[in-house]
């Protein structure tokens, strides 16, 4: 009796969705820009935090990015660092004092001025948040003050070379806010209470697992040098609506009940190509998802190993079945939009043959279950990832039949992040899966330096060590291009990690957005969006 | 009818005073029974929140300490235990790891959200789910009697996650009536309302079609319709009447499918609500907020059940609070 049903109701469905597949073809016009309105932004999950010195995750700097602007910007074409609050700026030798001189008439939203000593209470600020500033704190890791040196002019001084500190000025992570803004605690400022910046919008209100809106800071006149337009946003107002399952985004997009969604998945993205609908996609800079090897673990102790599944990975296969084209196959442990990226994708080929020569080599043979064995030691690792970007299930399922193609066993285990940031905590891994954005090379000595996150567990002093502190040490492109180059062809030539792919943001635009914008992080960038109506 | 509320207004006094012992020690068994088993999970609420950044924790073990240390974590597991069941006395459940707001306050704003849809839905699964174990038990039509009567499990079978999207992509998406998400007016709590229904309203109609059914075959039904009774007198004034007891003992498990369905219903639909909050803080091993919701649930499963031993004798004057007064009188709403 009830399968009748289930089949009538499935066929409804099925129905329902074939109908709204009605995107037609072609290029939109967009027209000039419009002053007003607001833009209705689904994203897929709630902030925890919207403060950016505070907070790590997408959701919440897609938010912290528009209430507050940066000493620098970034182009996100070239990666060269550009004015923005700050005019000018020197850089002292060995990269361990920056002195920045602002321009002036710039003010928070409380009114105060953003002035020097309103660069050392931020930094200051930061600091005393400890860890609990997840990205910040990195930046700030070796500061040793600011000293406000004229009204407008800061001095920021480090007590190990920073040469990534001029990048870092640049994100929202060290965006600034207003002293008055410590007199609330972290937490409140979290919530958008005290949260006060000098950005192109100002935070309005924030209900739980429901949304953020945020409104235009009227009087703005001190955008970056690389916006079209250094004035007042276009838009009133932005509300972000937290819509955490795909679909509901994807249909409430169509139907007109969102200008644009964030999150698209790959399965989505054909429907958002024409009839109005824009898709827009920036490649993540920074580390490439990749599989980080524990070199003091098991078989991949052995760099014959580790080689030989850095050459069973087919990274275009990932690509083009279970992501999207929009994922671009890793050519390097950095991501191709990092600046100082180097193209390593000779070293990067599929050469399942290569591979399997390696490992007979070696002295691994094909055991009873097609799984190569030694001296009785079967020739597997584990990889221990948890489920933050939702196709990694699927494209290491993928990744696992590649290798057991050359005999080697991946042991996929997904678990809940406090497990998996206890086992990294602990090196109690075989293969760590993850990512990090950054647009700048210096991310490669958070997860790789002996002296930082080194989860490879290599030999302190080793070349890859030298080489990541010396493009450390040095904001001179000349010095730092062939540095950061070493660094990344030691990675891959000892694959030390495997790259694999890029992620990417991609966004989709419904006909009533306009000109949402990634700046050099791959983060939304809202102030010269706009809405038509609809 | 008068007989019954007597026998209700006779509740005694070492009935009340057991009762609020069992409602104790539910609570406490509860709020136990969360603490340790978050507790014994590996990993913590600390590492979640510094792990949650892309690439994971950047912190040294001497930071992580410092941080743990704020949040009470470096204490001996007995004594961050005795703390926390102390403070919950009080009403404080600590401060969520997650978002820094505290646990009671997360928990307190979530709760109108998940009874905007919870309410209706109580309302429509049991007007629902009643209406067709009625009529499915009543007709003499054997094909429309068997048609509603395999509605129950189909209706337990399908899984509200995409009965939701289904409904979203009919009314919201198709026909543009009602919206996706969000919590504004009326129309936002229609869908999700029905959604957390329809398994509920499902168990309802099971348990009341079997009861009644049951009931049907009891030789004073015969006696009641020979005295002349309608068809419709008999089967809601007698039967019905007598089915309803064993139904009512579900009140407790309805509460728990509301609240349990609201985790799906609330994500698919957008909405903020217990359900979400749970959810969130059951990843995050975010254990104030997990035990502030547990105990919450507890509490109402108890006083439904509570409710319902009191509602009993009312439907049924044979069931009586003090079993040590005699055997219960045997009596047919006749």
């Amino acid at each position: 009796m009830s399968r009748p049903l289930i089949v009538l109701l499935l066929a409804a469905a099925l129905l329902a969705s074939a109908c709204s597949q009605s995107a037609g073809g072609g290029q939109r016009e967009d027209g000039p820009p419009r002053q007003g309105g607001t833009l209705t932004l689904g994203i897929a999950t709630p902030p925890d935090c919207i403060d950016p010195q505070q907070v790590g995750l997408n959701a919440g700097l897609n938010v912290g990015r528009q209430l507050v602007d940066s000493l620098t910007d970034q182009d996100p074409e070239t990666g060269e660092i550009t004015p923005w609050l700050a005019e000018r700026w020197e850089v002292g030798d060995d990269a361990r004092s920056f002195t920045f001189h602002l321009r002036e008439g710039a003010t928070f939203s409380d009114g105060s001025p953003v002035d020097a000593a309103a660069v050392k209470a931020s930094f200051d600020g930061i600091k005393e948040l400890g860890p609990s500033a997840l990205v910040a704190s990195g930046y700030l890791a070796e500061y040793t003050g600011t000293t406000v040196a004229g009204e407008y002019t800061a001095r920021v001084e480090f007590a190990e070379p920073s040469a990534q500190f001029l990048q870092a000025t640049s994100t929202m992570s060290l965006g600034l806010l207003a002293p008055s803004a410590y007199e609330a605690t972290p937490e409140q400022r979290c919530h958008g209470d005290g949260l006060i910046g000098s950005g192109p919008f100002v935070f309005e209100s924030f209900t739980q697992n429901q949304e953020i809106v945020i409104g235009k800071r009227r009087g703005y006149t001190w955008g970056s040098s690389l916006w079209e337009r250094e004035g007042e946003a276009y838009l009133d107002k932005v509300i972000y609506r937290i819509v955490p399952e795909p679909g509901v985004r994807t249909g409430s997009l169509v139907s007109g009940q969102l200008d644009a969604i964030t999150d698209v998945q790959p399965v989505d993205e054909a429907r958002f190509e024409g009839g109005g609908f824009i898709g827009s996609v920036r490649s993540n800079p920074g580390i490439v998802f990749n599989l980080h090897a524990n070199t003091a673990r098991g078989v991949l102790a052995e760099e014959n190993v580790r080689k030989a599944v850095q050459k069973a990975v087919n990274r275009k296969e990932v690509s083009d079945t279970v992501l999207s084209p929009n994922y671009k196959p890793a050519s390097s442990i950095l991501a191709a939009s990092t600046p100082l990226h180097t193209d390593l994708s000779a070293e990067l080929t599929h050469d399942p043959d290569g591979a399997s020569a390696l490992l007979a080599a070696a002295g691994w043979v094909e055991g009873p279950d097609g799984i190569r064995v030694r001296n009785g030691e079967r020739l597997s690792a584990s990889v221990i990832f948890s489920s933050a970007f939702n196709q990694s299930q699927s494209v290491l399922e993928l990744v696992q039949q590649q290798l057991k193609a050359i005999g080697f066993e991946l042991r996929v285990e997904p678990h809940p992040t406090p497990e998996v940031t206890d086992r990294q905590q602990r090196g109690d891994y075989e293969f760590l899966w993850y990512n990090v954005t950054r647009a700048d090379p210096d991310i490669l000595r958070n997860t790789f330096s002996t002296g930082a996150g080194d989860r490879s567990k290599l030999e302190p002093g080793n070349p890859l060590d030298v080489a990541l502190d010396k493009q450390a040490a040095s904001t001179d492109a000349a010095v730092r291009a062939p540095a950061a180059a070493e660094a990344q062809r030691l990675i891959v030539e000892h694959a030390y990690a495997i790259p694999v792919f890029e992620l990417s943001q991609v966004i989709a635009l419904g006909p009533t957005a306009h000109d949402i914008a990634f700046e050099a992080s791959s983060r939304l960038r809202l102030s010269g969006a706009w809405v038509s109506p609809s | 009818m008068g007989v019954a509320v007597v026998t209700a207004g006779k509740v005694p006094v070492s009935y009340v005073l057991r009762r609020l012992t069992q409602t104790v020690l539910v609570l406490w068994a509860a709020f136990t029974l969360s603490f340790v088993i978050l507790y014994l999970l590996p990993g913590d609420a600390v590492l979640t929140k510094l792990g949650s950044a892309e690439g994971g924790i950047t912190a040294d073990p001497e930071e992580l300490a410092a941080i743990r240390a704020e949040y009470g974590m470096d204490e001996p597991v007995l004594v961050q235990y005795l703390d926390r069941l102390f403070a919950a006395l009080t009403g404080d459940f600590g401060t969520s790891v997650t978002t820094g707001e505290t646990a009671t306050h997360m928990v307190v704003s979530a709760l109108p959200s998940t009874l905007a849809i919870a309410v209706p839905a109580l309302v429509l699964a049991i007007v629902i789910g009643g209406g067709v174990a009625l009529l499915g038990t009543y007709t003499r039509q054997r094909w429309l009697g068997q048609l509603l009567l395999s509605l129950p499990p189909l209706g337990i079978s399908l899984p509200p996650f995409w009965v939701g999207l289904l409904l979203i992509q009919l009314f919201s998406f198709e026909l543009r009536l009602l919206p996706a998400m969000g919590a504004e007016g009326i129309s936002s709590v229609i869908l999700p309302s029905v959604t957390l229904a329809l398994p509920v309203g499902a168990i309802v109609a099971q348990v009341l079609a079997k009861s009644l059914a049951t009931q049907q075959a009891q030789p004073y039904v015969d006696v009641v319709a020979a005295k002349g009774a309608s068809r419709v007198r008999v089967h809601i004034g007698h039967v019905l009447r007598n089915a309803a007891v064993p139904a009512l003992t579900l009140a407790g498990v309805v509460t728990g499918n509301l609240l349990a369905g609201s985790v799906v219903t609330e994500t698919v639909f957008s909405r903020d609500g217990i359900g979400r909050v749970t959810a969130d803080a059951v990843t995050a091993q975010d254990i104030p907020v997990v035990q502030a919701v547990i105990v919450l649930a507890a509490a109402v499963f108890v006083l439904i059940n509570l409710i319902v031993d009191l509602v009993y004798p009312v439907l049924d004057p044979r069931i009586a609070h003090t079993p040590a007064a005699g055997p219960a009188k045997e009596r047919i709403h006749a």
